[in-house]
């Protein structure tokens, strides 16, 4: 009898073992946070929780969120992160969070400029401005690009009902529309790394920073500047799935990712901005860049609402 | 009895592996994809609106106009690779494959510094990608074509117009419909080329589908655009086939090329010079920009990124390899089947794969691999959807070569008391045996270049060379740009050395029998 109870006992404890083995959360993400995920990125969260976390690239933000959306009933992930204000009201709709979302980081769509055109000339304070010199600008396509969407977003807010006015003018005077960002910034623009002749493109408010950081050879100031009327600020959430296994550990990750020490890492590895105030920014993004005055945010509902309309009438003015 | 069994394992494999293939990883996620998106308010919405019916017309007519074209700017270079031996021969015949591999977003701007964005923008990258599909398609039909029947109409005092016309031209027929589909699959379902080059407002189907699926979450519509494609494509692959029917020549086995005499001299030599010098201009300036953009420094020291340039290419050789040894298997497979057992549904459902939206697909992949493996995210969706992707290019390649095997040939063995497995063997297989090395070759290509795939759900680490060049497009700076450049110069050579390497195998084994 006894044997048999040191043999349930044993079998109870080998079977108890699989609780040792350290929890696995996957964390889906679109591609640009994912890619420059390191060892290093959840090294901390790993030793302070013992949880291990793999990351999936998904696609772009939307392209992830609609992923998210068709395998609610068999999630691929714990946690998502990366959805912005412009898909936010969408995931939330589908249900696909449990709980609240939370808000990681943010980033300004904002025109960028050449410095070098712009040395006899002032450059464009504001989006007034643009609208006489719409041949020197490229901007992305709204329907197929983030930046771009961003970009016609703010003009929206801006300009009201008036909006496409302004749109049917930037058009009349020649701006150029480019499918993305890689074709605008490095097709059509003419600072930095840019084979094209245009002086001006919707970019972000991180962009001269990262021409300095991804400079070769090294410089010492940006070769591009910031107009800082008339940016979007994109704000990226963070939600823990409906069925996941580990909900606390999910939320633990999520409260990692709100961290001081995590939130300082954020500019450098994503060029976006950190959060949490008191996360302190490296010198690259105070001394290289602007802040925006003012940046236009939406609601995700009125953008979500709205979304279908707004880029059938702008492609109503390009087609 | 156990030779019947084995008989019957290889039956079951023979059957087995395509059916499989095709059904696992394209007819069951696409039939979970549209089941989830169909409804009556998708197809109204299709009809209703012009943007949808104008995206239908473009998508059809420039894909015609971009197969017609192709045919004919490949014919003069294929005509002197295939009629003629002379040095730099294998070379060019691997240098002719490199636009195949190049993203459009790193080729693009070399088109727009010669032609205005436009239609003819986007028709002129179609050729110069698809040149290698009729170069290699048809090539390996064309250099089998015995030149005595040639000759013999010459002979009987027909101009060479005529010959081409009337003897030569029928005997390609299979052929040039079989490199056709190809193209005509491959413009149609054009998604990245119609965007960078059209100057922005022009759309394909392919556009609309991303965008409804991808921007409006529009599943309805993108599952009718996508039922739209279907058709067309359908459509299309059923006229191919009606004009691949089996000739009634035979091919020769082994042909002794000649080297070009007095009067084909010029000839030969402008149809090499002429058409990989004007596919040679984007790739000319991508060199020069990955060296003035200091690209080749970048690559060793590419910090902040956590895939490093040479993980990238060890994934996408790793991949490519993989691809097409599951793409050789199961093409040779369904040839085999397809040429004996008429099964021309097979083949057709093996092509679909090429003109179907990876969006359509990547989206059904989610809904449906999830059983009995969980496959979504695996590292191993990548090479097998390269696989997807490159078996239609095994089939077209090899089953030219079937056809024309004379129904006596095979007779004539088994009275000799071959069995069926030995007939295989000893008639059929050497003489596809270098039609499956063109197969194989073109599969590696397609596994390199391929980039529709990473639109689904995919580990960071098992990022490809072609990924890799995107991501770094994806951030500003003068290191990432010059990077991007390098990589696809590495991209380029990846892929000469690989097609000459195959082209030598099958050489050596083009002397064994």
């Amino acid at each position: 009898m006894k044997r048999l109870v040191l043999l349930v006992v044993l079998a109870a404890s080998a079977f108890g073992c699989s609780s040792d083995e350290p929890v696995i959360l996957t964390l889906i993400a679109h591609d640009s946070f994912a890619d420059a995920v390191t060892e290093e990125t959840f090294a901390a969260f790993t030793s302070e929780t013992g949880v291990v976390v793999e990351v999936l690239a998904a696609g772009d933000a939307g392209a992830m969120v609609n992923q998210a959306i068709l395998t609610k009933d068999n999630p691929l992930a714990d946690v998502l992160f990366g959805v912005d204000d412009t898909f936010l009201q969408r995931a939330v709709d589908a249900q696909i969070f449990d709980g609240e979302v939370t808000a990681i980081d943010y980033g300004d769509v904002c025109i960028n400029y050449d410095r070098e055109a712009f040395t006899t000339n002032p450059p464009p304070e504001t989006l007034d401005d643009l609208t006489p010199i719409a041949d020197q600008l490229v901007v992305e396509d709204p329907s197929l690009s983030s930046p771009g969407l961003a970009f016609l977003l703010a003009t929206i807010d801006r300009y009201g009902p008036e909006w496409q006015k302004y749109w049917a003018e930037l058009r009349q005077n020649g701006v150029l529309v480019a499918p993305g960002w890689s074709e605008a910034y490095y097709g059509e623009f003419s600072g930095g790394a840019g084979e094209g002749d245009r002086p001006l493109v919707v970019s972000y408010a991180s962009s001269p920073p990262a021409e300095v950081i991804f400079a070769d050879p090294p410089v010492e100031e940006p070769p591009t500047a910031v107009m800082t009327d008339g940016c979007y600020r994109q704000t990226e959430f963070a939600g823990v799935l409906g069925g996941t296994d580990h909900p606390d550990e999910s939320r633990q990750l999520i409260e990692f990712m709100l961290s001081v020490p995590f939130q300082e890492t954020i500019p450098l590895t994503w060029f976006v901005y950190p959060i949490n105030e008191e996360a302190a920014l490296p010198p690259e993004f105070v001394e290289n860049t602007a802040v925006p005055t003012d940046p236009v945010r939406m609601d995700p509902a009125t953008i979500d609402e709205n979304r279908e309309q707004w880029l059938e009438e702008w492609s109503e003015i390009f087609g | 009895m156990a030779g019947r069994v084995v008989r019957n394992l290889r039956i079951a494999l023979l059957w087995g592996a395509p059916l499989l293939f095709i059904g696992y990883l394209f007819v069951y996620p696409l039939t979970r994809i549209l089941a989830e998106s169909l409804n009556g308010e998708g197809f109204a919405q299709l009809v209703d609106r012009e943007r949808f019916r104008n995206a239908a017309w473009f998508t059809l007519w420039q894909a015609v106009v971009s197969t017609v074209l192709t045919l004919i700017a490949s014919l003069p270079l294929t005509w002197a690779l295939s009629r003629f031996n002379f040095r730099g021969k294998q070379l060019a015949r691997a240098l002719v494959t490199i636009p195949f591999v190049l993203p459009t977003v790193v080729v693009g701007a070399s088109f727009l510094d010669l032609l205005p964005p436009g239609v003819l923008a986007i028709l002129a990258a179609h050729v110069f990608y698809n040149v290698a599909v009729v170069v290699r398609t048809v090539g390996g039909v064309w250099s089998r074509i015995d030149p005595r029947v040639e000759d013999a109409a010459a002979t009987l005092g027909a101009s060479p117009v005529r010959v081409f016309r009337t003897v030569t031209l029928p005997l390609l027929r299979p052929a040039l419909a079989s490199a056709a589909a190809i193209v005509f699959l491959f413009c149609f379902a054009s998604f990245g080329t119609v965007l960078i080059l059209g100057g922005g407002r022009i759309r394909t189907i392919e556009v609309e589908i991303y965008q409804q699926a991808v921007t409006f979450l529009n599943l309805p519509v993108a599952g009718a655009l996508a039922v739209l494609q279907l058709v067309f494509v359908v459509t299309a692959l059923l006229l191919a086939n009606r004009l691949q029917r089996r000739i009634g020549v035979d091919l020769a086995a082994e042909v002794t090329l000649p080297p070009p005499g007095p009067r084909h001299r010029i000839p030969v030599a402008g149809a090499v010079i002429i058409t990989l010098g004007l596919l040679a201009v984007p790739l000319v300036s991508l060199v020069s920009s990955s060296i003035s953009r200091r690209g080749w420094s970048g690559l060793a020291g590419n910090a902040s990124s956590a895939l490093s340039p040479g993980q990238a290419i060890g994934n996408s050789l790793l991949y490519a390899a993989m691809a097409t040894v599951i793409a050789t298997g199961v093409g040779l497979a369904a040839a085999r089947i397809i040429e004996r057992r008429g099964g021309g549904w097979l083949d057709t459902a093996l092509m679909l794969p090429l003109g179907v939206s990876a969006v359509t697909i990547g989206f059904g992949f989610l809904l449906a691999l999830d059983r009995p493996f969980d496959l979504r995210g695996s590292f191993i969706l990548v090479p097998l959807a390269h696989a997807l992707v490159a078996t239609p290019f095994v089939v077209r390649a090899a089953l030219p070569l079937l056809r024309s095997i004379r129904p006596e040939l095979r007779e004539a063995a088994r009275v000799l008391g071959a069995s069926p497995s030995r007939v295989w063997k000893e008639i059929d297989l050497p003489i596809i045996a270098r039609a499956l090395a063109v197969g194989a070759g073109l599969a590696t290509v397609v596994s390199l270049g391929e980039f529709g795939a990473t639109s689904f759900v995919a580990r960071p680490a098992s990022a490809t060379v072609p990924t890799l060049i995107f991501r770094l497009l994806g951030r500003p700076g003068t290191a990432s740009f010059g990077t991007a450049m390098a990589l696809a110069v590495i991209l380029a050579a990846m892929t000469a050395v690989l097609v000459l390497v195959i082209d030598r195998l099958r050489g050596n084994e083009a002397g064994t029998f």
